[in-house]
């Protein structure tokens, strides 16, 4: 049983077809890597995956719930790293509030910021505060992980700290959607790869197939990130 | 008449203009909120017709305002007016003025809110009510807080602007009390209670935004 399935997607934004026919299933435990140039509609893809847009046409499915990490992390800059993780579970879910903080304190932890439970996002580097995003998104102990462009918004030398915690996440089987641009990372962290170009989805398959793949405009795509 | 008869007059006008101010600030400070929406709204007809409302509030004077609540129900409707009937003019043409001000206040801080927190909430599954009130509210607040304190300091003084519709407050009873005693004394006495009045205002307003200075 697929946990999400989006079937013939269409979405146009003022006359301009970003997502012109998508279909596409994520599997439970898989971890699905989506590339493509900008504006080829990736990130579009995932907003409408995870409800923020209404697509123009098709169906999605769920069989779950899930969680999003966005490019610019979007922490509520008023409630401390602690209030950001626990608020959700506390109002949302309304979970014991024991169980949410000893939880959050193990987030933390595995995110390596157990010293900034008090602090406030502005106090934090964007790698701490994309940390601290991913940990709020796991305390709702979501079904699917979605991520757009999670490294797009931070310091080169801030990169590798979250996608090593991603890589984390993959070990434990989190089922994961993540939309990026670090390629190495992609066909490292990915079982499943999906290339879009020009809102289609022009090749998918395993890492290996898909950058091995003689289709014109990937290659075109892989050679630009050859290039030094 | 003795200086201390005089400040007795005064004291009691002063508190006629402190309750214009609290009653004024106290409703029409979640009015404003109200009206924002109201104006936000995707319904044109709310909209339009709170549009006219900002408008109308904005566009014209304050003094005249009270003027026309105080006589249009008379003069108007025919409605004869009852002894206490100013009092309530001036509080319901205070709370509906700046309720306009303040509308537009909020609405300037609303949609000043990055959409990511929209987005963030919503994920989160925050319903639209706790977006509001946990998640934005909060932020705009913080924003707005300088433009607030700006309006209330002219409350402060505007509150002087009662006298037109003959309400008891400090402006009127010094006013009164310079002509009648042939002093300047009283007018110097408003001045100072103004002043007063709003470097408390302004010290208030300067801590509670100190408070909010605990994030950025």
């Amino acid at each position: 049983m697929s946990l999400l399935e989006m079937r013939n997607i269409k979405k146009s934004f003022d006359g301009t077809e970003v997502l012109k026919d998508i279909s596409l299933t994520v599997e439970k435990g898989e971890v699905l890597g989506i590339i493509g140039p900008s504006g080829s509609g990736k990130s579009t893809l995932l907003r409408c995956a995870t409800d923020l847009e209404k697509p123009d046409s098709g169906e999605i499915h769920y069989d779950g719930t899930f969680g999003l990490v966005f490019q610019n992390f979007n922490l509520f800059p008023h409630y401390s790293v602690m209030k950001n993780i626990t608020d959700a579970p506390l109002r949302v879910q309304k979970r014991k509030k024991d169980e949410v903080y000893q939880e959050a304190r193990e987030l933390l932890a595995k995110m390596g910021l157990s010293d900034k439970e008090q602090a406030y996002p502005y106090q934090l580097s964007g790698g701490q505060q994309q940390r601290v995003s991913i940990a709020r998104a796991l305390a709702m102990n979501p079904d699917i992980l979605f991520f757009d462009e999670p490294t797009s918004a931070l310091d080169p030398e801030l990169t590798g700290e979250i996608l090593r915690v991603i890589k984390g996440l993959a070990m434990e089987h989190m089922t994961m959607v993540i939309v990026t641009h670090e390629m190495n990372f992609a066909k490292q962290v990915s079982d499943r790869i999906i290339f879009m170009d020009q809102g289609y989805i022009e090749v998918e398959g395993k890492p290996e197939d898909v950058f091995g793949s003689s289709n014109a405009r990937i290659q075109e795509f892989l050679g630009k990130f050859r290039e030094p | 008449m003795a200086i201390s008869v005089m400040l007795g007059k005064l004291a009691e006008g002063m508190w006629v203009s402190v309750a214009i101010f609290a009653v004024t600030l106290v409703f029409s400070l979640p009015l404003g909120l109200l009206v924002s929406f109201g104006r936000m709204s995707k319904n044109i007809v709310i909209r339009t017709i709170v549009k006219v409302y900002i408008s109308i509030m904005r566009g014209t004077p304050l003094m005249l305002q009270l003027i026309a609540i105080n006589f249009g129900p008379y003069y108007g409707l025919g409605i004869p007016n009852t002894p206490g009937w100013k009092n309530m003019a001036v509080a319901i043409g205070f709370v509906l003025n700046y309720a306009a001000y303040f509308a537009e206040i909020y609405r300037g801080g609303i949609e000043s809110m990055p959409q990511g927190q929209y987005e963030a909430a919503k994920i989160l599954g925050y319903s639209r009510g706790q977006t509001f009130f946990r998640i934005i509210l909060p932020q705009v607040i913080k924003r707005i807080l300088p433009s607030v304190t700006n309006e209330t300091i002219t409350l402060v003084k505007d509150t002087s602007l009662a006298f037109t519709i003959g309400v008891m407050e400090m402006f009127t009873v010094a006013k009164a009390l310079t002509a009648s005693q042939t002093s300047l004394l009283p007018l110097v006495f408003a001045g100072v209670f103004y002043y007063v009045f709003n470097f408390i205002v302004a010290f208030v307003m300067e801590r509670i935004e100190k408070k909010l200075n605990y994030y950025r």
